[in-house]
Parts: C-alpha cells; sequence; structure tokens
C-alpha cells in the first residue's frame, strides 16, 4: 500500500499544476477562518459574525466541515487530472509495461484519494479546533468533543466524491470532459429530483437519497436554520426543533456503497480495455 | 535452454479483424529474436498482449514458464512500445526513479544507463523539452533500469533521421552482445537481418514463417541473365538444363532459381555451345528482403 502512495505522490509532488490546486484548496481551508473577520459596525449597528455562535462548540464542528466541503472541487480538478492524463500521455500503457497491474493502478490513485481526504479532514479539524478555542463560549472537553461526526461524515463525503471523479476520469479519459461529465450528472439528478418530487411528493426524500451526488449532500445537512433554531432553543426552552441535522448511517453506507461501486466499475472498466 | 516466453495459439479479435490468429511460439534464453511483417500485421498487437495492455481473446502465454504471474514478471522485462511515454513534466531522472519505484529495485542504476543512452548531461531537463531520438533513448534507459533478463523492443527506430537509428541500433548490438535475450518487432528487413538470430515472420496475425534468419535466406541462388532478343529461346534452354528450378522475367532480366549448386561457368558455357550470347550474368544469394517477399505475398 505505501508503495502505491509512493508511486502516486512521486506522479504528484513534480507536477506544478497539481502543486498549485492543492496549494489553493488548502488556502482555501485556512479561509473559512476568514470568516471571523467580517464584522459591521457602522454607528448603532454592531455585528460581529464570529461573535453570533456560528464557532461554538459542538456547533462548529457541522459548521466548518459544510463550508469546507464547497471547496472540493479544486481538489476534483487535481484528482480527474491525475486520472486522465495518465490516458493522454500514454503513461497508464508504459506504467503496465513496467509492471504495476491495472488493479495496483486503480488501488494507487484510491490510495491517494484516501489520503487527499484524510489531510482535509485533518485540516478542518485543527483549523476548527483553533477558531473554537478562540471564540467557542464552552470550552468544556464534553462539549469540545461532541458531534465529531461530523468530521467523520466530511471524510466519507471527500472520499465518495473524488471517487466518483476517479471513475468520471477513467470513462471519458479526458480532465476537462470528466469535469463536464460531473456536472451533466448533477443537471440530471436536480432533474430527477424535480420529476421525483412532482409524482411521489410522499416518498420523495427517501428516493432520492439513494442517488450519488444527493447522498453526499446529506451527510452534511445545511447547518444555517440549525444556528437559529439552536438560538431559539436557548431563548425558549421546551420547543422542538423540527429537522433534524445528525448523520445518519443510511446516508453514511449509501455513499459508502457507491464509493465501492465507482471504485470497482474503474477497475472493471480498465481491465476489459484494450490500451 | 530455459524458456522465457511462450505462446501458445493466442488469438485476438478487434471486432471482425483477426488480428492475431492462432499465434504459437516460444522465446528461448540468450537469443535475439525479431518480428517481421507489413504494417498491420499484428506485431504490436501480439506484444500488446504479453505485455499486459492488451486482452487477448483466446489462447494463452507465459513468462519463466508461467512460475509468476505477468505484472510481476514484466518487472524483470524491459520493454519499448512504439512511442516513449513518460511524464512530460518531470525530467529524465523523475521519470526514471518512477520506473523504479513500480519495478520495485533502488535508484543506484539512474545513471549508469543514463550514460549508456548518452542522456547524462541532459538528465535535468523535462521530458517535454526532449528530440524523438532523446526520447526513445530514454526509453531505453528505462527498458534497460532492472538489467531485464529480456528486453522488448517495438519499431525501435520508427521515426528517427539516420544518425538516431545508426545510434540506436548501436545500442541494441551492445546489449545483444552481452547476452541478453531480445525480442525486436520490425517491418524493417535489413534492421533485423543486421541483429537477430532468430525470424519470425507474420502477416495479418498468421505465422508464416519462424528459425533461424540464416536458415530463411538459405538456398543455392539465383542467376540473373539478359540477352539482346532471344528471350523466349533463353527461357527454353534455361529450362532443360539440370538444376534450374524455375525461371521467370523480371523486366528484360531473366531470374533463374537454382536447386542445386551451379557454378556461373556451367551455365555461361551451356548456354554459348547452344548459341545464345549472353550480356549479362551475375549469380546472387537471395536477401532477406525476397524471401520475406515472396513468404508475404504468395499466399
Amino acid at each position: 500500500m505505501l508503495r502505491l502512495l509512493n508511486i502516486e505522490i512521486h506522479k504528484l509532488k513534480h507536477n506544478k499544476a497539481s502543486k498549485v490546486l492543492i496549494a489553493i484548496y488548502f488556502l482555501l481551508l485556512t479561509s473559512i477562518a476568514l470568516v471571523a473577520a467580517i464584522k459591521f459596525d457602522i454607528g448603532p449597528i454592531k455585528f460581529h459574525l464570529a461573535e453570533q455562535g456560528i464557532f461554538n462548540f459542538p456547533y462548529i464542528w457541522h459548521f466548518n466541515t459544510y463550508m469546507a466541503s464547497n471547496f472540493k472541487f479544486f481538489l476534483l480538478l487535481v484528482i480527474v487530472s491525475m486520472m486522465a492524463n495518465e490516458y493522454s500521455n500514454k503513461t497508464l500503457k508504459q506504467n503496465l509495461i513496467d509492471g504495476l497491474s491495472k488493479k495496483e493502478f486503480v488501488l494507487s490513485k484510491f490510495y491517494t484519494v484516501i489520503l487527499l481526504a484524510a489531510l482535509s479532514t485533518f485540516f478542518v479539524f485543527m483549523v476548527s479546533l483553533i477558531l473554537g478555542f478562540v471564540y467557542s463560549d464552552f470550552n468544556e472537553i464534553s462539549i469540545v468533543t461532541t458531534d465529531l461526526e461530523y468530521l467523520f461524515a466530511f471524510f466519507i463525503k471527500l472520499v465518495g466524491f473524488f471517487s466518483f471523479g476517479l471513475f468520471l476520469g477513467i470513462l471519458v479519459k479526458r480532465s476537462a470532459f470528466a469535469v463536464g461529465a460531473m456536472f451533466i450528472w448533477f443537471i440530471a439528478e436536480s432533474f430527477i429530483k424535480g420529476m421525483v418530487f412532482w409524482k411521489f411528493k410522499a416518498n420523495a426524500d427517501d428516493i432520492m437519497r439513494i442517488f450519488p451526488l444527493e447522498a453526499m449532500t446529506n451527510l452534511i445537512k445545511e447547518p444555517f436554520t440549525r444556528l437559529s433554531a439552536v438560538k431559539t432553543v436557548a431563548k425558549q426552552v421546551g420547543e422542538n426543533i423540527s429537522k433534524d441535522f445528525s448523520v445518519q448511517i443510511l446516508d453514511v453506507a449509501i455513499v459508502l456503497i457507491w464509493t465501492a461501486v465507482f471504485i470497482y466499475l474503474s477497475y472493471a472498466l480498465l481491465k476489459k480495455r484494450d490500451l | 535452454m530455459e524458456t522465457i516466453l511462450s505462446i501458445s495459439n493466442l488469438n485476438k479479435k478487434f471486432g471482425s479483424i483477426h488480428a492475431v490468429n492462432n499465434l504459437s511460439f516460444d522465446i528461448k534464453k540468450g537469443t535475439v529474436y525479431g518480428i517481421l511483417g507489413p504494417n498491420g500485421s499484428g506485431k504490436s498487437t501480439t506484444l500488446g498482449i504479453i505485455l499486459n495492455v492488451v486482452n487477448k481473446t483466446s489462447g494463452n502465454f507465459s513468462w519463466f514458464d508461467g512460475s509468476i504471474s505477468t505484472h510481476q514478471a514484466l518487472k524483470r522485462v524491459g520493454a519499448i512500445i512504439e512511442r516513449p511515454n513518460f511524464y512530460p513534466y518531470m525530467t529524465a531522472i523523475q521519470n526514471l526513479e518512477l520506473v523504479c519505484k513500480i519495478k520495485e529495485i533502488p535508484f543506484t542504476k539512474i545513471e549508469e544507463k543514463l550514460k549508456t543512452v548518452n542522456l547524462f548531461e541532459r538528465r535535468h531537463s523535462k521530458f517535454k523539452t526532449y528530440s524523438l531520438g532523446m526520447k526513445q533513448r530514454l526509453a531505453i534507459a528505462s527498458a534497460l533500469l532492472n538489467d531485464p533478463e529480456i528486453l522488448i523492443l517495438d519499431e525501435p527506430t520508427n521515426g528517427l533521421d539516420p544518425q538516431g537509428i545508426h545510434e540506436i541500433r548501436q545500442i541494441i548490438k551492445d546489449i545483444a552482445a552481452n547476452g541478453t535475450t531480445i525480442l525486436l518487432a520490425s517491418h524493417l528487413l535489413d534492421e533485423v537481418e543486421k541483429v537477430c538470430s532468430h525470424v519470425l515472420v507474420i502477416r495479418q496475425g498468421i505465422k508464416l514463417y519462424a528459425g533461424r534468419v540464416d536458415e530463411m535466406t538459405a538456398s543455392h541462388g539465383l542467376f540473373e541473365l539478359k540477352v539482346d532478343g532471344e528471350t523466349d529461346k533463353l527461357i527454353t534452354l534455361l529450362e532443360g538444363f539440370e538444376g534450374i528450378a524455375s525461371t521467370n522475367k523480371d523486366e528484360d532480366l531473366i531470374i533463374a532459381k537454382l536447386n542445386k549448386p551451379i557454378k556461373s561457368s556451367e551455365i555461361n558455357s551451356y548456354l554459348f555451345q547452344n548459341g545464345v550470347v549472353l550480356t549479362h550474368l551475375v549469380k546472387r544469394k537471395p536477401s532477406l528482403e525476397q524471401q520475406f517477399l515472396s513468404l508475404t505475398n504468395n499466399n
């Protein structure tokens, strides 16, 4: 496993475009911290976003993983191009001739996806921890360690998303088209979503959650309404929060199944093709 | 003798095209094999199959007596297929380091092999800045990194200028002189004739000949004759001479193939005694080219 990872890192570390994109991605992750700097001070209206409770433990885990997952498209470019370039440079052929098996080739890409997702998760964890300790109203260990499953969901979400990217990279062999294919899939899924909501109103959510992108979205639900809910609850004890914001095991399972499907299909496709 | 590669009843179909048709042959250690065939005869497809990049339709092949899996075997093989494929953004050294990582060998041989192919001075230049000849030389360096038990070359001089061709051939000859087994696919006959000891001729995926190069060209030779007028009389006379297998006309030249050794003087005096005076008489050994053409055209 380390050998395969080592091979893939060797390919990435000498590639300027990939390095720049990865650097931008991690800078953007850090930029979540900049939200803390949003501060209005116009006469009577004083507003400091960081003081509004978004950086309170444990809510910060939810908020930051949600925000950070919007930057995943930068890494998607890296992952799709690291796959598609192997085709356009014909280096895939050379790798196989040099003695890499097709299985090892797909695994080396998948391990890299896991590594990048793990690094992102760790990065978000560190940024959130620091921001939390600076701005959070509660710093007790028991509260800090609550809701850490959002980090796990973030990791699973990235692995699933990037595996989808890998598969499209192998399928269409060109980076630009692969990203385009992802976009078309997104539109198709939105269209189906519209149709499903129109036809089967009652079960719409249950049907939609099995689609890959929808399942990935469901992993970390939008945190904004929860913020007000949390505040309301803080003020009026006893009111029920209608929406469940927690990470659902079923969504995790669906995304994991899709990940397995994408990786297996990538391998099957590669195995079937003549190069 | 140890068998390095064994192919039996190999078939490959691309839709309706039968690119490799029931091909069988063995590669023994220490020999230099040539695969000869016109463009599109299935040479590259065959090499693609044994190198794990093309899927076979049916049949079998096994490396090193089938004791290890194909991708493990390929770590002991050096191969260059058609065009050199490397990462354009990496330097020669970085590309070769990657090959070492895939083949699971240390980096120690990189500098030595770059010197062998005369690229040491340019080792820190990016691959994309190389000329075609340099790219091809880097591919050879890469194939030699593991001191392979067999070196597979597919059209290694294709697209190179005369100097590049000469350099590559010299490198191949040096490697062959070290006792490395070589499998060389080419449509260039003199290349195979100069380098190889054994040859496999294929056309449309079918094996036409397999054996030693010198046996393929071995025969009693042929005569080229010319007369002023009287061509028909010459042909009749020649057909009556014992030892002449066949005659045919090639423009104004008469080609007479022999089935036993005949001296030029014998045929000359025989014809002169029968009243035919030759204006041209040459005895030739058939070249690999003629043998190749007769093999690939006649059936």
